[in-house]
């Protein structure tokens, strides 16, 4: 059963990875990425990440993918493109180079660090895994206690980011040009 | 195996026929009820706005017009599937379906009935195993209505886009961006009441609401009932949130190129939509299957067991809202754009966060033994120095446009 969901959930996920760059209009490229989030989403669910595979769904597909389509479809970039005419010439090839050297070193971590791989569930507070809740209380006490300097750290990040493209796409007014 | 799936005992151990048969039963009942439920909400709706206008309504169709509904599903069956030209054929398919599935996906996490009384927690026995009334309690709980909800708004914005045309696509970005803004506010208020209980799961949110003392309203103090409710409303797209199928200005809506009966799976997934909100209300904040209780004395219905007792109380109390839902229809007037965004960003998901924010500094306070009314004082002059420095900065941008030239 574990197995099936498995199989299930990477077809799921490559076979939107996939989509998201061979398809020509922008719209199904943007649904291929939800196919491709929802297929992490189950994988979470398989390995009893319920609450995680709750938020990547609300999160990833229910905000952030909408979002995307807001902007495909107010920009009206939502037909089919002509890829064929490259703006920057280098970049197909060190597209290839970049892609095959980050998949060379994620394998290469993953075969050195097996044995790490092997030891399941270490850390884990073994008291509360059987209630229902335990999923919450577990996060919750990483990204709050363990992580938090890290955690609002980045929180921060995003809030800089926010100011900064409002700063950004504000309209500068003739007044302001003239000084 | 069992946790992957529902925190049921039912489903705990080896899979056997009684217990699977027992799953397939509920299945079928939640998908019978919903559809029965979406019939007669449609017939409620339409007889109770004609009374309300001194009309009849229909009147023609089985008794007091109750088949009307039916017989307008028949019609839209046999008439004629159009596929507008400029669609995207795959898309224009797919969307009725994207809006219909989660509507009748998050009624599986309701809790439909059970005896919630002396402790039980709301299990019944069936045929010998021990079961909720209701055909999913999942470990996400609440969690998984949002989900779903979150899902429904690819329904709407895919039907506008891939119609190929302009007034569906507008309906859909109006729907969409409206829908998006207020599930903010929605997943916050959601978020006092699991702070309250303690819980994420369905049943257990209803179990702690033993009296109306106890209910989720009166526990997380009225503002959050108040801001899901008006959230709720708005991510129904409901009057007087119906900004999406203005007929005003874009014919009819994101529907508007659907005809026949893709056209009908979006009526019913609105419609059904309805009904699934106002349970999740009632589930959430009104005690959902638990019987009126005041104190230890329990508003009992004589002669009927208590398992089946609970989903009477919580027909009267869906159907309170679903009357209430009715009502705002008939009365309220439609929001402007700008008004209905200036409603969701500057009003309800600020108040949202501060409530929030005010009852967990409460739970963290009893948890620490702290005194409480200290933690509530300080929380409170925290959250009110921080709307003044927003009024502030509001004000501020204000005068900045302003003497920009905008009139924004």
């Amino acid at each position: 059963m574990e197995l099936f969901v498995f199989v299930a959930a990477s077809i799921m996920i490559l076979g939107g990875a996939i989509g998201v760059i061979v398809r020509p209009n922008p719209v199904h490229a943007a649904l291929s990425l939800v196919l491709t989030l929802f297929g992490v989403a189950v994988m979470f669910v398989s390995l009893h990440a319920h609450f995680l595979a709750a938020v990547q769904v609300i999160v990833y597909a229910g905000a952030i993918v909408v979002l995307f389509l807001f902007v495909i479809m107010l920009l009206g970039v939502d037909r089919t493109e002509d890829i064929s005419v490259e703006p920057i010439t280098a970049q197909r090839p060190l597209a290839v180079v970049i892609g095959v050297g980050i998949a060379a070193i994620v394998s290469a971590a993953v075969v050195s660090s097996a044995d790490i791989l092997n030891r399941q569930g270490e850390g884990l507070d073994l008291t509360t895994v059987e209630s229902p809740d335990a999923n919450v209380r577990q996060v919750a006490r990483s990204v709050f206690g363990d992580y938090v300097f890290a955690f609002e750290l980045t929180s921060v990040l995003l809030l800089v980011a926010v100011v900064g493209t409002v700063l950004m796409a504000r309209r500068i007014s003739s007044s302001e040009k003239g000084k | 195996m069992s946790t992957l799936l529902a925190i049921d005992p039912l489903l705990e151990g080896d899979l056997f026929w009684t217990p699977l048969l027992i799953v397939l039963v509920k299945v079928l009942i939640v998908f019978v009820l919903g559809l029965i439920a979406t019939m007669l909400m449609v017939w409620f709706e339409r007889k109770t706005i004609a009374g309300m206008q001194n009309r009849v309504g229909p009147n023609k169709a089985g008794p007091w017009g109750l088949l009307q509904t039916l017989a307008d599903g028949i019609k839209l069956f046999f008439k004629e599937d159009l596929l507008p030209e400029r669609s995207d054929r795959f898309v224009f398919r797919l969307a009725p379906y994207l809006s219909l599935v989660p509507a009748f996906l998050a009624f599986a996490v309701i809790p439909l009935g059970g005896d919630y009384r002396d402790g039980n927690g709301g299990m019944v026995t069936l045929f010998g195993e021990q079961t909720r009334l209701q055909l999913a309690d999942p470990p996400v709980g609440v969690l998984f209505a949002l989900v779903v909800s979150s899902i429904a708004v690819y329904g709407i914005m895919l039907a506008g886009w891939s119609s190929g045309s302009k007034y569906p696509l507008l309906g859909s970005v109006r729907a969409s961006a409206q829908m998006v803004s207020y599930e903010a506010a929605l997943g916050l208020s959601i978020g006092a009441v699991l702070i309250v209980s303690g819980t994420l799961s369905t049943a257990g949110i209803v179990d702690t609401q033993s009296s109306i003392g106890n209910w989720n309203i009166v526990a997380t103090g009225f503002v959050p009932f108040v801001i899901f409710l008006i959230a709720a409303t708005a991510e129904l797209n409901r009057a007087p949130f119906d900004l999406v199928e203005a007929e005003q200005e874009l014919v009819g809506g994101f529907n508007t190129e659907y005809s026949s009966i893709r056209f009908a799976l979006f009526f019913l997934a609105e419609f059904m939509n309805v009904i699934t909100m106002s349970a999740l209300i009632v589930t959430l904040f009104f005690g959902g299957p638990q019987p009126i209780a005041i104190g230890d004395t329990v508003l009992d219905i004589p002669l009927i067991p208590n398992a089946l007792e609970g989903t009477v109380w919580l027909m009267l109390k869906v159907i309170a809202f679903l009357y209430f839902y009715v009502w705002l229809h008939a009365t309220l007037p439609r929001f402007r754009y700008d008004q209905l965004m200036n409603l969701g960003w500057k009003i309800l998901i600020p108040a949202a966060l501060g409530w929030f924010i005010l009852l967990a500094a409460q739970r963290v306070g009893t948890n620490a033994g702290w005194d409480q009314t200290v933690v509530t004082v300080s929380t409170a002059l925290v959250l009110i120095i921080g709307y003044v420095l927003l009024n502030a900065a509001h004000k501020v941008s204000r005068n900045n446009r302003e003497k920009n030239g905008a009139s924004f």
